[in-house]
């Protein structure tokens, strides 16, 4: 007797259906789904700058799984390293692609955190009750600086020997231990193999295990309290008798199809980078690297890659290494205390009023300039100590200006205010 | 918000500026490495008159044959020594040691030059050898431990330096032009196309990959821009109802 193939289906189904119940009666998987997938609201008023955090994951996806091949093929040895290197760009297969989708994943990598990190300075992402949502934020980019560091000296070339020499020296600066530090972590009188072979053992291992943990712990954190949204509005204060915020949206199937366009879009200008313009002009694969390290060559210039170069022009507006160390230090770790320099009554800039705007533009000019600064060997030492000035004012005038200026009122729900005007 | 917006805008323009800075008077080689015939010519060149002494040593036989699409008949009587398997890496003949000994400095092995220095520097290099009264010169690297091998194809050149020294701010005369003082086998035009030649292949040794990377490229491309107007509508049709 011939079944048809609805009756197939029904049973299949009921197979399925099944082995779900049987798995949820041991482990909330579905239960887990609808708290953070199908069930989670988030506002409905998200725009492009929503795109970023999604973006910042699919990245670390990338970097985990390019990684994971490379490391198949890469030797963590001073005398190996650099041809291994080369090894997988000629003889191994798709290597060059894979290796190709690392290094430009860890410039985009940079891109789209700080394109996140804007957003949460543009719309107050990190007010009450997101703080630790932000603190945990900076962790990770303080993890994600390390971990790009120390992956950028495996290869071994001239620019990661001498990178890792210049970052690593800083330590020296600590008053009476110092040099010990120094030595401690190069774990030799000079940066060499006992370096790069923990460098390595960090960079495949122990930081990208924190990363991820980082990450969950920053979800948990988001999803516990909800999204902000660019108007700032507290999308809770308004549920329905189910108890669904009004103006939220279940982040699926909404949210995963935006972001699947974002993505798509995202990967259309990864690909391009990837296959017509690795080098990144010398930005993202620098020409000095493609020389084998060379303890006994200094080069000219040392120049970190652009994404550490911000705060490099900080150590270098100070003349004093301990303070310029020290300051560079601050610079990054102010960011902790954002959500308490910040006295604003409302979260997004849309509601505040000039000083905020002009305090961010300026802020963002002095990052970029910073950072174009830091890639020069003869920068203007005016130049590069006005710019960390207002670089640091930023954060030291914020309590004034957010207590003094003027706000709009925040309507009580999203889009209320394109209604009334 | 406009504030911020110009402000991004600003820093974009400065980026861009500091990308297109010069990088040094560099002459543009122009070399093609899609175009077969001149990968093929360089490759010819570059035993015949560099390997005696260069390396490449990520460079394998069979490579260079996959790539230019020779059988191993060809690739036996065009390239690889007797002595040689196709998938040796495309070693010189010469010890490294014993020329190091001979010349003070061993000479760099070639594979990664072009990645190092880009194109435009190896075809000035091999076109700004000029003979001084002290001996071999060169433009871009100075006293260079190699002579001008080459001196025979290209002839020999010699400087003409500014007048008067000093006149541009610079503590030594500079060298502003070249002039042949002896003609050599190939005219200029013949020896720029040599030089190019020999740069379009050391840019494919710089990174094999390069002949298939663009055009998988294409593809990639192709496939993304049809995902992302794919999942465009998908996201429009799905907004449809939220988007009142």
């Amino acid at each position: 007797m011939a079944k048809s193939a609805s009756d197939l289906n029904r049973q299949l189904n009921r197979h399925l259906t099944s082995v779900g119940e049987w798995v949820d009666e041991r482990m909330p998987v579905s239960a887990f789904w609808k708290k953070h997938i199908s069930e989670y609201y988030a506002p409905k008023n998200f725009n492009l700058w929503y795109f970023f955090g999604s973006l910042s994951m699919l990245v670390l996806v990338n970097q985990l799984l390019t990684g994971i091949f490379l490391t198949m093929h890469y030797k963590p040895d001073a005398a190996t390293a650099f041809s291994s290197v080369e090894y997988i760009m000629r003889d191994v297969e798709w290597g060059w692609l894979i290796r190709y989708m690392h290094s430009t994943g860890a410039s985009l990598f940079f891109v789209v955190v700080y394109l996140h990190m804007f957003r949460a300075l543009m719309y107050g992402s990190y007010q009450k009750p997101r703080e630790l949502i932000w603190i945990l934020g900076v962790t990770i980019f303080l993890v994600l600086m390390a971990e790009s560091f120390m992956g950028y000296v495996l290869p071994w070339g001239q620019m990661s020997y001498w990178g890792a020499q210049v970052i690593i020296s800083l330590f020296g600066a600590v008053p009476y231990v110092g040099e010990a530090l120094v030595e401690w972590i190069r774990g030799d009188y000079l940066v060499a193999d006992a370096t790069l072979n923990r460098f390595f053992a960090l960079h495949v291992i122990a930081l990208p295990l924190v990363l991820v943990l980082l990450v969950v712990l920053h979800l948990a954190a988001l999803h516990e309290v909800g999204s902000n949204n660019p108007e700032g509005v507290d999308i809770k204060a308004h549920k329905d008798s189910q108890g669904r915020p009004l103006d939220g949206i279940p982040f699926h199937p909404y949210y995963t199809v935006k972001d699947i366009f974002g993505a798509s879009f995202f990967l259309l200008i990864a690909a391009f980078i990837i296959f017509f313009w690795p080098e990144g002009g010398g930005y993202f694969l620098k020409p000095d690297n493609f020389v084998q390290a060379n303890p006994l060559v200094t080069p000219e210039h040392i120049p970190p890659v652009w994404y550490f170069t911000p705060y490099y022009a900080i150590l270098q507006a100070v003349p004093d290494k301990l303070m310029g160390v020290v300051l560079m230090g601050a610079s990054v770790l102010i960011l902790y205390i954002v959500p308490w320099l910040d006295r604003s009554p409302v979260r997004s800039l849309k509601y505040r009023s000039w000083p905020s705007r002009l305090a961010l533009a300026i802020f963002v000019i002095a990052f970029v300039r910073l950072g174009m600064l830091g890639l020069s060997q003869d920068s203007s030492t005016f130049e590069l100590r006005l710019w960390t000035f207002l670089y640091f004012a930023f954060f030291a005038l914020m309590p004034v200006w957010t207590r003094l200026e003027r706000t709009k009122p925040v309507p009580q729900r999203v889009g209320a205010s394109e209604a009334t005007s | 918000m406009r504030t911020l917006i110009t402000s991004l805008l600003l820093s974009g323009l400065l980026i861009g500026s500091a990308v297109a800075a010069p990088k040094g008077n560099l002459d543009e080689a122009n070399a093609n490495v899609y175009d077969r015939a001149s990968l093929e010519r360089g490759a010819s060149y570059f035993s015949q008159f560099c390997m005696g002494c260069h390396s490449l040593q990520y460079m394998r036989y069979q490579r260079l044959a996959d790539d230019l699409d020779l059988t191993e008949t060809q690739l036996a009587g065009w390239l690889l020594p007797a002595d040689r398997e196709a998938g040796d890496y495309m070693m010189s003949a010469m010890p490294y040691q014993a020329s190091a000994d001979w010349f003070g400095k061993g000479p760099p092995d070639l594979s990664l030059t072009s990645r190092a220095r880009g194109p435009n520097w190896i075809y000035t290099f091999l076109r700004s050898y000029y003979l001084t009264d002290d001996g071999w010169q060169n433009l871009v690297l100075e006293n260079p431990a190699m002579p001008h091998v080459l001196w025979e194809l290209q002839g020999i050149q010699r400087a003409i330096m500014d007048a008067e020294p000093g006149s541009n701010g610079q503590a030594r005369p500079q060298v502003v032009g070249f002039e042949l003082d002896r003609p050599g086998l190939m005219s200029a035009s013949e020896y720029d196309q040599f030089a190019r030649d020999l740069t379009a292949f050391l840019t494919y040794v710089g990174e094999p990959a390069i002949l298939k990377r663009e055009r998988i490229g294409i593809w990639v491309m192709l496939f993304l821009s049809l995902l992302t107007l794919l999942s465009y509508f998908m996201y429009q049709e799905y907004w449809r109802d939220i988007k009142k």
